[in-house]
């Protein structure tokens, strides 16, 4: 049996290479005052966000992710802990004072002054230089394809011109790091992929560390070097958009970035690093497992609908290295490309099966068949490790 | 086929019925805002058509004939004329001064929840309610038992005092109004709240605070009864007319009236014209 591969990717860019963090949280708390009761925003919380980054704060809404940005904007003050921008404790100094800039979900321009003018507005507090502003200026709206709407008012500009506008005017700053709060969130659907990459290719170009908050799993996966996965105040995963998709770390990352089955089990026995889990004579789940995981053991497994193999009759016998469940389908949902199956497995879990519409397209099973579902051992994956 | 039958009989059906109800229902509606248009502006046309009355004495209640003669001899009076000084400086004074007041009250209560807000809310509730004879008889106690000497100063002072809760009620309502991300945006990028309210803010609630001064002067340049209490022996235009109803008020306070109303119209105008100026864009 082939061992289990557990280096799947390494991140793109490593953590730290060399220097200070562009962004650094030690320890960073925060409690809100909600209705005389206090509620933790964001839990004792360490992250370091590396120079030149696209980094994503993915979680659902009321994850402490806004509240961290906001930390490091400076619009909030963490009740504990220290925030570090390139090294320097910035924990108590204002949002006017730090040299990072933000995009605001609303975009929050200044509904009274041009583009030109909400563009320059950063550049004119640090007493640039008229000509300069101008030669920046001209340069940013170049960069976010903007040239020649100078005079126009935010009024006048369709969303998503008024989101180039908010960007440029944080960009046309070179900020130590551009803090994004959702900025695609209120702009349709083809708009916003065409943003994500654009967003993408300004950032290879001018290079500035981003950090990106998002509820969007697509948007954190297509953009980010790294992701780091928020629930209830808490960073549950930090990785490379692979590590975080490939190996979730918990349950809720599992559920959160993509579609998983989650099947529970007590460990048969162990064997060349694969534990076996069954659950009737021809039902069991193989899933490579650390040393350390012994018989009897309970252990929660993860596998990506995409992985599994659906067959209509009894598996081929090359499938039997692997695992096999059998099942009812109790859905089928065609979607083009592929085709969705919801079946009910003997393991208990309802199973999501995606199904590439390759060449077996004449071959789709029916609601109400009894099938089998079968993947590779190294398709499975034990959450926690 | 029953129901292409009903499609074609329904519409040649309906235009028999709908016209004649539309008509009495429109028309009905047509009278009654004449008649409150008639209601509101029919006492201001009589004060405007007896500025331009010929009549030989000090009264002004019978038609004589047509003249421009007191727009010419507006100035004549010099007791009008001064009192319609003093009116128009106490409305500048005093509405300059509740703006700059008002508007920093306003926007603290609009953008903050403070230790206070509630009472300061209620205060301003009930300045803006209470009677105006229980204003001005109390002011005059104040100023009495302080001993201060009754003129245009008091007189300013109670007028601020009314109408600042007017312009802080105003801005209140515009800045509540506001993207807050707005003002963080401006300090996102550098700019000291100093400068964020001058820069950001203030340009923004400009309109509410504007409207809050022409409300202010408004409320000024004819008030009478707290004006009365705490005037001495200072006349304002109000005032003056007061104490003319006896003697017959002259006709250059209808002039006097008519040029005030003019320039009042004119402002509402004006503002009319920007606030729809701004919706076209948005």
């Amino acid at each position: 049996m082939t061992t289990p591969q557990h280096s799947v990717a390494r991140p793109r860019t490593a953590p730290i290479a060399a220097g200070h963090p562009a962004i650094e949280f030690a320890g960073v708390h925060k409690n809100y005052l909600s209705h005389g009761e206090t509620v933790a925003a964001v839990k004792r919380t360490d992250l370091a966000i590396a120079q030149g980054e696209f980094f994503s704060l993915l979680g659902p809404s009321g994850c402490g992710k806004t509240t961290t940005m906001r930390m490091i904007a400076g619009f909030e003050e963490p009740t504990a802990g220290t925030v570090f921008l390139d090294g320097k404790d910035v924990t108590h100094v204002s949002a006017n004072k730090r040299d990072v800039n933000m995009v605001f979900q609303s975009y929050a321009l200044f509904p009274h002054l041009n583009t030109y003018q909400n563009v320059a507005f950063g550049l004119e507090r640090k007493k640039v230089g008229k000509d300069e502003i101008k030669r920046r200026v001209g340069e940013i709206l170049e960069i976010v394809s903007l040239t020649g709407m100078e005079k126009r008012s935010p009024k006048e500009m369709s969303g998503g011109q008024q989101q180039r506008v908010a960007l440029a005017r944080a960009l046309v700053n070179r900020p130590r790091a551009l803090l994004l709060d959702e900025p695609l969130g209120a702009l349709d659907l083809k708009l916003r992929q065409q943003m994500q990459i654009e967003l993408k290719r300004i950032q290879r170009e001018v290079g500035i560390t981003f950090v990106y908050v998002t509820h969007d799993q697509g948007e954190a996966l297509t953009m980010s070097d790294r992701i780091a996965v928020m629930n209830a105040g808490v960073i549950e995963q930090l990785g490379s958009p692979r590590e975080i998709y490939e190996k979730p770390a918990t349950r809720f990352v599992a559920g959160f970035i993509g579609t998983s089955n989650i099947v529970d089990g007590r460990v048969e026995r162990v064997e060349g690093g694969l534990a076996l889990l069954s659950y009737t004579a021809q039902d069991r789940v193989v899933v490579p497992v650390p040393g350390s995981v012994r018989p009897g053991e309970k252990l929660e497994v993860s596998i990506r609908p995409e992985k599994i193999d659906l067959h209509r009759g009894v598996p081929p016998v090359t499938a039997t290295g692997g695992s096999v469940l059998s099942g009812t389908v109790t859905e089928v949902v065609y979607h083009g490309t592929s085709t969705n199956y919801t079946v009910a497995t003997a393991a208990g879990a309802d199973f999501t099966v995606f199904d590439q519409n390759a060449s077996n397209a004449d071959d789709l099973a029916d609601r109400g068949d009894r099938v089998y579902l079968t993947w590779a051992p190294q398709h499975s994956y034990m959450i926690g490790v | 086929m029953t129901a292409s039958t009903l499609e074609r009989t329904a519409p040649a059906a309906e235009p028999a019925v709908k016209p004649r109800r539309r008509l009495t229902g429109a028309g009905f509606m047509r009278a009654y805002v004449w008649v409150i248009i008639a209601w509101l502006v029919l006492p201001i046309a009589v004060m405007i058509l007896f500025g331009f009355n010929d009549t030989p004495g000090r009264y002004n209640q019978s038609w004589v004939g047509f003249t421009f003669k007191w727009y010419a001899r507006l100035f004549e009076l010099s007791n009008l004329t001064q009192a319609l000084i003093n009116s128009l400086l106490i409305a500048v004074v005093s509405s300059v001064l509740s703006a700059a007041l008002g508007t920093g009250i306003g926007y603290a209560l609009g953008r903050y929840r403070f230790r206070g807000a509630g009472s300061l809310n209620l205060v301003m509730f009930a300045t803006i309610s209470s009677p105006e004879l229980i204003m001005g008889a109390s002011l005059l106690t104040l100023f009495a038992s302080l001993q201060v000497g009754l003129g245009a100063v008091t007189i300013t002072i109670a007028h601020v005092m009314f109408s600042i809760s007017f312009v802080a009620t105003v801005v209140r309502a515009r800045v509540m109004t506001l993207d807050r991300s707005v003002e963080e945006a401006a300090a996102d990028l550098g700019a000291t709240p100093w400068v964020t309210f001058w820069k950001v803010t203030f340009p923004l609630i400009l309109p509410a605070v504007f409207s809050g001064v022409l409300l202010a002067f408004a409320l000024s340049i004819d008030d009478f009864i707290v004006t009365n209490f705490t005037a001495g022996t200072t006349e304002t235009f109000p005032l003056f007319i007061w104490g003319a109803t006896r003697i017959g008020i002259p006709p250059q306070v209808n002039v006097m009236g008519t040029l005030i109303f003019a320039a009042g119209v004119l402002f509402a105008v004006i503002a009319n014209v920007r606030s729809r100026k701004a919706t076209k864009k948005d």
